[in-house]
């Protein structure tokens, strides 16, 4: 087990399409999350940033971009990418530069600027890098991959898409009075199932849209939380960012092939089950002990296969679960209170970070019109493309 | 469909085009593992230190892992036809090499001629067209799907 860290504020810039610059939402929820924290700039000492790749230099250096919009204050600076786990990666540069003593209070900011459509690769031709390969020999997009994933379901399990369907159900009402949610708007059975259908089985209305959007957390050590006045505040318990295992033995994104197993035998723990394994470890918490979780719902099915990755249940009960209303809010174990990816849309670098910081309003008891009552400990579980685990484990 | 024999492979080295066409995959000499696309200079096997990698022809045939499909036009680059043509992909088990490959569906067939466990085999067919050329690539093709199409 390791020492925790404080989480002293959350902010967002609610999601959408708004067709602006990146910075500007990551600066709105960097100072929703200051003021939220009651920490002033002047004392904030590092600043991570989540990197976007689709809004040129500054994107790449986002940390930078942040911290010169808010006026440089000499802060240190680190910016991550992973992919859609890159909140996860910023959030623990700053965790671990708190653990290891070297500063009090991080500010960790994630923003993006979305294209329409499928999230296609950047511009050029690269026949050596397997995201633009995917698309030109294999017409590969994300909801390929998604796809694949949820016929499988169908094929091992017997899940059937009115199963599917019913997640994004869920999730329409869970997020429908979320002020920062770009979709609020309940959805019956019938309109997702009569959706068009992008990659078999899944419909439009089951795959995340691409979107605009800022997230920012402020992170404290215990003690400069006390010395705040914050006598108990959210804290965080784990931070998973594992990598796969060889041989990493079921595709993903953007593979051509999964790895081979025929000279090493594939690990026990597949990579998926392993990012929250990890967090539970790091924090001695397993998932019995879960009041509620923000999982990766990229397609409503894959929402399901996190409910077995994260513990929840066994393989091929997932379908089980959701039926029995378990994972609705005032079930067992309410999975994506905020609406979830179905009522924000993916703002990538943002996005580990926005799973937080629902989270915190969550164990804080602030989740207004979507609260679980009794809250106590939560997990975020996301994963990014090229091999990047991400699961945060927070408690009261 | 035209001629397979006057297309070129879309990307050089992934495939062979002969008349029994195969991935093109590598193997370490030292621990066995095979990887495709072909991996160069050092074993991926975190246990092997092996830098010897031979090109190696994958399995021909395999079952089906999972399957879907394209119904919306793939961004570029992906080059799609006028008007657009919808096509499956499957991800297929390798039973020898334990490992799982994409590729697009034969033409003709769809997620529901193919379910997790179904057999098929590789075949080469035209992706598209660049300056009047036929640019070739892999498919997986059913085998006994019950009716020639």
């Amino acid at each position: 087990m390791t020492a925790d860290v404080a989480v002293l504020g959350a902010g967002m810039h609610p999601w959408g399409k708004w067709g602006r610059n990146f910075a500007e939402y990551g600066i709105e929820a960097a100072l929703t999350a200051l003021d939220d924290a009651g920490v002033p700039w002047s004392d904030v000492q590092f600043v991570a940033g989540g990197e976007t790749i689709r809004n040129g230099y500054p994107g790449y250096v986002a940390a930078s971009t942040f911290a010169q919009a808010l006026g440089w204050n000499g802060a240190r600076l680190a910016s991550a990418y992973a992919a859609c786990a890159s909140g996860a990666q910023a959030l623990e540069a700053a965790r671990t530069r708190i653990l290891a003593g070297l500063c009090d209070v991080a500010l960790v900011v994630g923003a993006d600027t979305t294209p329409k459509g499928f999230l296609a690769p950047t511009a050029g031709e690269r026949w050596d890098d397997p995201d633009w390969l995917r698309f030109r020999v294999l017409g590969a997009t994300n909801p390929t991959y998604f796809g694949l994933y949820a016929r499988r379901r169908m094929d091992l399990y017997g899940a059937t898409e009115r199963d599917f369907a019913q997640v994004k159900v869920k999730n329409s009402l869970h997020g429908l009075t979320n002020p920062n949610a770009r979709y609020r708007k309940a959805v019956t059975l019938d309109e997702v199932l009569a959706s068009p259908v992008v990659a078999h089985p899944l419909h439009l209305l089951e795959i995340c849209a691409t979107s605009d959007g800022g997230a920012a957390i402020v992170l404290a050590s215990m003690d400069y939380a006390r010395r705040h006045g914050v006598g108990t505040p959210v804290r965080v318990r784990a931070i998973s960012t594992v990598s796969p295992r060889f041989p990493n033995t079921v595709i993903e994104m953007p593979n051509f092939a999964t790895d081979s197993a025929a000279a090493v035998a594939a690990p026990e723990c597949s990579f998926r089950d392993s990012i929250a394994f990890a967090a539970y470890t790091e924090a001695g918490i397993g998932p019995e002990e879960l009041s509620l979780a923000e999982v990766y719902d990229l397609s409503t099915a894959l929402e399901l296969d996190w409910y077995e990755n994260i513990g929840l249940c066994k393989e091929g009960e997932a379908e089980r679960l959701l039926a029995d209303g378990d994972t609705t809010i005032g079930g067992r174990v309410p999975v994506n209170p905020s609406g979830g990816l179905a009522c924000f849309g993916e703002a990538v670098p943002a996005q580990a970070l926005a799973q937080v910081c629902e989270l915190t309003w969550q164990l804080r008891g602030e989740a207004s019109g979507r609260q679980v009552e009794g809250a106590r400990v939560g997990i975020t579980v996301n994963q990014g493309l090229f091999g990047h685990g991400s699961a945060v484990l927070l408690s009261r | 469909m035209s001629d397979p024999a006057a297309g070129v492979p879309v990307i050089e080295g992934w495939f062979t085009t002969g008349p029994e066409p195969a991935l093109l995959g590598t193997r370490c000499d030292e621990c066995g593992t095979v990887f495709f696309p072909r991996a160069t200079g050092l074993c991926r096997n975190p246990a092997c230190r092996g830098r010897n990698l031979q090109e190696v022809e994958l399995s021909r045939t395999g079952t089906v892992w999972s399957c879907t499909d394209a119904r919306y036009q793939p961004p570029p680059p992906f080059i799609a036809a006028d008007p657009y043509e919808p096509f499956a992909i499957a991800a297929v088990q390798l039973a020898a090499e334990q490992l799982v490959v994409l590729g697009q569906v034969a033409a003709g067939y769809g997620v529901d001629d193919v379910a997790v466990g179904s057999p098929v085999e590789l075949v080469i067919e035209p992706l598209h067209e660049i300056d009047g050329v036929a640019q070739l690539v892999w498919r997986w093709k059913p085998i006994d799907d019950g009716g020639a199409r």
